[in-house]
Order: C-alpha cells, then structure tokens, then sequence
C-alpha cells in the first residue's frame, strides 16, 4: 500500500536526512518509526505528503508516486491520509467543530454528512461538549484528539501520526495511543514516529528503528531498542 | 463550482474577517487612505486643470488697424479669421470702443486726457483680439496674418501692428506655455508617485495580514484542500476590506468638500469641490469602490499564492 523505493534526502548544505530508506507498509499496519531526534523521521513522514521532495528514490502510495502527482491535484491525494501532527495545527480561527467540518468540506462532503459525522467523531474522542470552543480554550490532549478527530473524519486509508504525544503528558499520551490503537482496529493503517519507549513497548507493534537517515532495524513486533 | 461551495467560501470570507477584527480594521484604514489620497489626486487633477486653464487663457494676440482701415474689410479678416481650426475667439474691438476703454484706463491721468482732447480725432485703430484653442498655436495664426498682410500690401495693408511679432509679447507667450506644460507634468508625476505610493502600502498590509495566516494555509493544504478553496476566502476579505474602505472614503469626502468647496471655488479659479463631487459622484463611486475592491482581490490572490507552494 505504501512503499518507500530507496529514498535519500540530501539538503544543500550536503547534510544527509535521508539515506538509502526501502520499507514498505501493508493495508491494516500499525508501524512505528523510532529514533532520536534528527534521525530523520519527520521527514519520511513529509515525504509521503509530499511536503517535501526526495533527492533521489520515489514513494508510492496506493501504486502511485507520490511526486508525480502535479502541486493543483496533491490535496485529492492528501485526503486519503489523515494528519497528526506534534504540534496539533488546528485552525485557531475556527471552534473544535469547524476544524472537523473543515476537512469534510474541502473534499467535498454534503452539509447533511457534516452535520450528521462531526458529532460522531467528537464523541469518538470523547470531545461531545467542547465542540464550540477554539482551540487556544483546549489543553493540549484535547487539541490532539480534534486533530484525530479531524484526521479520521474522512475515513482515509491511513493515518499519519508525527509525534503526536510528543507534547502531552503520560495521562494523555495514554488516551491518544488507545484511540490510535481503536482506529488501526477498525482497519486504518497507522504510521507513527515517536520517541516514546513507553508508546512502542506497550504497542507491541511493528517497529522500524532509524538512525541518521537511515533504517538500523525492522521488527515484526518490535521493542524500543535505542 | 458549486453553489455549496461558493456557498462555503463566502461563509469563511466573512467568518474570518469577522474573528480577525484587528487585522480587519487595520487592513480598512490603511487602504481607506488609499482610496483617500486617490480620490484627493482626483481633485486636484481637476483643480490643477481649471487653474491652468485660466492660466492659458490670459494668452491673447493683439491685431492693430491702422485708423482708416474700413470697418468691413475689418469683420472679414475676423470671419477668416475664426474659420482656422485653432482659433478659438475672435473678439473685435472698434476704434470708437478702443478710445472709449482708453479713456477709462487713464481716467485719472488729465495730463493724457488732455492731449487726445488737443488731437480731436481719434487716434486708435480697431482691434481684434484673437485667443487660439492652445497656447501652442499661435504660431500658426501669425503665419496667416502675415500671409494677410502680404496679399493686402497692394491696396495699402490695413494692418498696423500684430503683437505677436514683438520679441517680448513673443517671449512671454513662450514661457507662460512653458510654465503650463511643466506645472502639468509635475502634477502628474506627484500625483503618480503619490498613488502608486498608497497601492504599495495596501498590497504590503494586506500581505502581512496575509502572513499571519501562513500556518493556517499550509494546515489547510495538509488536510487536503485544494488552492482556489484556500485562496477564494482571502480574496472575499480582502473585497470587503475594499468595499467598507470605499464607502468610508465617499462618505468622508460628502463633508470635506462641502466644507472646502467656497474656498476652492475663490482660489483655484471656478471650481467648487463639493458641486464638482456631488456632479461626479457615479465617477467617484466607480474609481474608489473599484479601485478598492480590486486593490483588495488582486493582492489577496498574490499574497497567498506564496504559501500555497506545498
């Protein structure tokens, strides 16, 4: 479903994020990419949205590259993926609510769908009653589940999670892991980078370890080995 | 598109120019003294016109007859005369008239009054006073005087003087068109860089406001939309920063030129702002609405075109 064909990223100042990276993920998946800070995993990340391009190699995602796809039909590709990310990026302009309905309106769901989905998810994240409040009135673990909330409404076909706990604490990184875990359930694959020796032992996932851009290690049912 | 999406996109255009109140606000004052300055060059272009005009309306070139020419050889050198196409009037004054406007000129001076009372006859030719369309043109009425009195020299030309053939009068012709021409240039230069100025000013407000929502942009391309439904919100705000910025400028200028109205009309020769506005209102209407909404579109689209390239 996702495949990483011998992605390097070299920076203009010839510093290497990238190097010689080969994995790929089946449909259903939950992988876990660990390693330091700087071993290049948000920018493996990046590169299956496109945020970033490789200098050599090519990402494919449902058999199509990734880097092909011209800058004006990207975002048809970015929806199948859902988004979460450190530092929650919610809209700050709009409430909980809206954020959600964002992502539903921009492709292109029916106001009825909206008005029927949003709560549902909010509910999902146990959210319900702080559907109208902007995301400077949430604490961080609330903002984090709107994030997920927004990145499943659409039902993509994978999620993308960037350190999503990186900035929570162990109460909440908890609640965020087990909604992930919930997701991956009901059959979403999940791409997760963390840092968490926590996260990774009790997921009992597959792990892939990284190490200055490259790939160290690739377990079935992975520990946090660093 | 869709009606739910255009739906949509006026939706957010108004939500966020409503939740950004600040930046609203400061974008509508800004480009409110856009509007202002171009809505003032608008005056002064007209002011500067009239008063020029007036100006060039003070150029006259003076024909002198001699006492005996007959009075209707006179009126047919005037009917020719007004049939070249750069002459605008010719004002002809007899003799009699001549020597009446004499008379008064030098009311107060006996010594004069009396030599013409010694003279009895009346010594001053009729005239004609001829004012060209532009100042530029009397070079070419000159030349068919002179061809005038070259084919009326047979029958003693009756012709005693043009003005125009004095080195002064000449001169001073040369430099009040001179003066004209360059006042007009430099009021259009001013009136340029004060404009373009103005737009700069707008089109960098309206990006930077722009620039408070890079992160907001960049999110909304990772969540999967697409860049018109980015771009179309932004452009709604910056048309309404337009429009409100339009309708204060026309409002404001309703008591500012009635107030200045009297004072322009006395100085600057004839024009009074306020008639002259409330004449041209459609005009002002269409230049600063216009200009402001398109001011507001245009540099909503350019600004956030820079943040969509992801």
């Amino acid at each position: 479903m996702i495949y990483y064909d011998r992605v390097s990223k070299v920076y203009a100042d010839s510093s290497i994020a990238l190097e010689d990276v080969s994995f790929s993920v089946e449909p259903g998946e939950f992988i876990s990419i660990v390693g330091h800070s700087g071993a290049g995993k948000t920018t493996l990340v990046k590169m299956l949205l496109a945020e970033e391009k490789p200098s050599s190699g090519s990402v494919f995602f449902e058999s199509i590259n990734v880097h092909e796809v011209p800058m004006n039909r990207i975002n048809r590709l970015r929806r199948k993926m859902g988004t979460v990310f450190q530092d929650f990026r919610l809209l700050p302009q709009k409430t909980a609510y809206e954020n959600i309905a964002f992502a539903m309106e921009v492709a292109g769901r029916h106001e009825d769908e909206i008005r029927s989905d949003v709560p549902h998810v909010l509910d999902l994240v146990d959210l319900g009653d702080k559907a109208n409040n902007f995301p400077d009135e949430l604490s961080g673990g609330e903002q984090q589940r709107v994030a997920i909330a927004r990145a499943i409404v659409n039902q993509p076909d994978v999620i993308i999670a960037d350190e999503p706990t990186g900035n929570l604490d162990p109460v909440n990184t908890f609640e965020i892991v087990q909604i992930l875990k919930k997701i991956n359930d009901l059959g979403t694959t999940i791409i997760l980078t963390t840092h968490n020796k926590w996260v990774i032992d009790s997921l009992k996932k597959r792990v892939i370890t990284m190490d200055r851009g490259r790939v160290i290690r690739d377990d079935r049912e992975g520990k946090y080995i660093l | 598109m869709s009606w739910v999406t255009t739906k949509r996109i006026f939706r957010a255009g108004f939500l966020d120019f409503w939740r950004n109140g600040f930046v609203s606000l400061a974008s509508i004052l800004v480009m409110t003294v856009t509007l202002f300055v171009l809505g003032m060059t608008l005056f002064a272009g007209v002011i500067l016109n009239s008063a020029l005009s007036e100006l060039r309306n003070k150029a006259d070139v003076n024909v002198y007859f001699t006492t005996s020419a007959p009075e209707e050889q006179i009126l047919q050198l005037q009917k020719s005369l007004q049939a070249l196409p750069e002459v605008q009037t010719v004002e002809y004054v007899s003799a009699g008239d001549a020597l009446a406007a004499f008379r008064e000129r030098h009311q107060n001076d006996q010594l004069t009054l009396q030599a013409l009372q010694e003279l009895g006859d009346n010594p001053l030719g009729a005239v004609l006073n001829i004012r060209a369309k532009d100042i530029s043109q009397y070079d070419v009425i000159a030349k068919f005087l002179q061809q005038q009195q070259a084919l009326s020299s047979s029958q003693a030309g009756i012709i005693d003087k043009v003005n125009y053939f004095d080195e002064q009068h000449r001169q001073a012709l040369n430099r009040l068109q001179h003066i004209s021409d360059s006042a007009a240039r430099l009021g259009l230069i001013i009136i340029l860089i004060l404009v373009l100025t103005t737009v700069a000013i707008s089109f960098n407000t309206l990006r930077l406001a722009i620039y408070t929502s890079r992160d907001e942009i960049q999110v909304m391309r990772l969540v999967g939309a697409g860049q018109f439904y980015i771009r179309a919100p932004f452009m709604v705000e910056g048309v309404l920063y337009g429009l409100i910025s339009g309708v204060i400028t026309l409002v404001m200028f309703y008591p500012l030129t009635y107030w200045l109205g009297e004072a322009t009309a006395n100085f600057f020769g004839g024009v009074n702002v306020f008639s002259y506005y409330i004449g041209n209102f459609l005009l002002f209407f269409g230049v600063l609405i216009g200009t402001g909404v398109v001011l507001g579109a245009v540099s909503s689209y350019l600004a956030v075109r820079r943040y969509l390239k992801i």
